[in-house]
């Protein structure tokens, strides 16, 4: 029951979905390794033994209900958590045992979209989307130009004066997936960006998701607990040409786009979207369900 | 049940024994939670004090933070000192007239002041007023992930929000104590000539001419060690923040106390150094 249902060792692929024709996982060193990599927090197990890695390219969706240590593992990757067990590998450097004065720059190379959006209330949008930039001393006006750049890529352009306050839920989300993107990260974490919005505004943040992933490659882990928008990011792609998703050819689904389950601290599911609905768990079928 | 128990005697030992096993693991938990404090808290300074000796250095952050510690807390400071140097002259004059001494008010006011009720007036001042901010404000920050999110945008937070506000904190609360000083013997000289109807050339030269070296040094050393009390003990406890809103109002109050009684408690012993160190002749 706990052992985890992964690919290699998965169920034929069904008929139904077969893989798209898009290029598959390019081959290389993982941007994220995870080996036996177990915490608590004064008292049981958070995660437990969790191994799973990302690949240059690679989407990974971490499903999972709420409290089971989805979160903890994203802040585990970045190394704003340490493990108390097991080793964790970003961009081939371990991490787990690393000083927190050697993680600053590691950290510089991913991006990372908190829960409620995380924005710095006391400035404004342009100041929070440019806060890396402006500790780096760049000019100010290559910052508003890149602040432009990364504020028209996720379409708010227009608030570029204006302070969080002012922001309804789903804009702060979009600002912090700008704050996220501004240096082209080389890993971008996703940490339930569509949680508690409105099915319209969930969908523009997929979409936004959907374009980071097919227009740069960047690999990513997307934390969720709603399954709508991991299907929804796994059958739709992002076409340029018409500048919004749209659907995959029936059957098919992003090869790029695989899947993670956690069941009370443990990763029972690691595979694509075909393994994941024809899995013999109990718990991923009723998941599912 | 209780029927079938054979006296008393045995009541008495199985009450006993749980209350015993279950007060020593209390004691030994509450123990080693405030080791760990203390320790976390060592800690902590420690890496606040030295980060100025390492770039990067945030000296905008040291000047904002100045303005909203020096510049916000001036007018209480200047309001409290005032009415204090008020209080004690006419405390003291009160006595002092009993043994026909009233021309040392100026000398008593002057020398408390300066000694004593500045520095820790000041610090309680500040304290109440800036570990609280200092608390609430990280600790807002915390419970709302920005202070991860500062750490996973690859600033350090204790550079970028610790350290400005600590020597801002020590810097600013020196200043402020010069100013408390200077209004309290003020507010003395105010009560002495407009109420107590008194010399006010008197008030002012005895005030001046008691005044040794020993006494400024004493009086401006405090501050400094206040300062420092008050912004790491302020973020120490915002930076820990947990439990959400009511997480943060835990750690305000945490804070002001805990700076509040250090202040008083370092300057017991302050004084004590200083009194030995600095004789006064």
């Amino acid at each position: 029951m706990n052992q985890t249902d992964s690919a290699s060792q998965s169920d034929p692929v069904p008929p139904g979905l077969i893989q798209a024709g898009a290029a598959s996982v390019v081959a290389g060193t993982p941007v994220v390794a995870f080996q036996n990599v177990s915490i608590a927090f004064d008292g049981p197990s958070v995660l437990q033994d969790i191994s799973f890695s990302v690949a240059p390219g690679e989407t990974r969706i971490l499903l999972g209900p709420a409290g089971v240590g989805k979160s903890v593992l994203l802040k585990l990757v970045n190394g704003l958590l340490r493990p108390d067990e097991g080793s964790i590998l970003l961009f081939g450097d371990e991490i787990s045992k690393m000083p927190e004065e050697q993680l600053f720059p590691l950290r510089t190379r991913t991006g990372m979209v908190f829960q409620e959006g995380a924005l710095f209330d006391s400035l404004t949008v342009r100041d929070n989307v440019a806060y890396q930039l402006i500790q780096e001393q760049i000019p100010d006006s290559e910052i508003d130009r890149r602040v432009h750049e990364a504020l028209t890529f996720v379409e708010l352009d227009e608030t570029f004066s204006l302070y969080p306050v002012s922001l309804s839920g789903g804009m702060r989300r979009r600002v912090a997936i700008a704050r996220a993107l501004i240096r082209q990260p080389e890993l971008i974490l996703y940490d339930s960006p569509t949680g508690g919005l409105d099915p319209v505004t969930s969908t523009t943040i997929i979409e936004l998701v959907m374009k980071e992933r097919d227009v740069y490659r960047t690999p990513s882990i997307f934390v969720t607990h709603r399954l709508q928008d991991a299907f929804t990011l796994c059958t739709h792609r992002f076409d340029p040409g018409q500048g919004s998703m749209v659907p995959l050819p029936k059957g098919h689904a992003d090869p790029n786009t695989t899947f993670l389950m956690l069941e009370e601290g443990r990763l029972i599911f690691d595979g694509s979207i075909h393994n994941l609905v024809n899995s013999d768990n109990k718990f991923v079928r009723e998941f599912l369900q | 049940m209780h029927e079938r128990l054979p006296s008393n005697r045995r009541v008495r030992v199985n009450t006993r024994t749980p209350a015993n096993q279950m007060a020593i693991p209390t004691i030994d938990r509450t123990a080693k939670r405030v080791v760990l404090t203390v320790q976390d808290y060592s800690l902590f300074a420690h890496r606040a004090v030295m980060n100025l000796f390492r770039p990067p250095r945030y000296g905008s952050e040291f000047l904002i933070q100045a303005d909203i510690i020096g510049v916000g807390s001036a007018f209480i400071v200047l309001l409290s000192g005032f009415f204090t140097g008020g209080v004690l002259a006419l405390q003291s004059a009160a006595t002092l007239s009993e043994f026909g001494a009233n021309g040392l008010t100026g000398r008593f006011v002057g020398l408390t002041m300066i000694r004593e009720l500045g520095p820790v007036l000041t610090g309680v001042m500040v304290a109440g007023r800036n570990a609280s901010s200092m608390a609430s404000e990280l600790g807002s920050m915390v419970v709302t992930e920005q202070i991860d999110a500062m750490r996973a945008l690859g600033v350090d937070p204790m550079r970028k929000l610790v350290t400005p506000r600590l020597f801002a904190c020590i810097s600013m609360l020196f200043f402020l104590t010069i100013l408390a000083d200077a209004f309290g013997i003020l507010g003395g000289g105010f009560v002495t000539v407009v109420m107590n109807h008194q010399d006010g050339f008197q008030y002012f030269s005895t005030a001046w001419e008691s005044l040794r070296y020993p006494d400024i040094v004493q009086g401006l050393v405090k501050p400094l060690f206040s300062g420092f009390i008050i912004a790491s003990i302020g973020c120490f406890f915002g930076m820990r923040t947990s439990g959400g809103t009511q997480g943060v109002g835990r750690a305000t109050i945490q804070a002001v106390v805990f700076s509040s009684v250090a202040i008083i408690i370092a300057d017991f012993l302050l004084t004590q150094v200083l009194l030995s160190l600095l004789a006064r002749s």
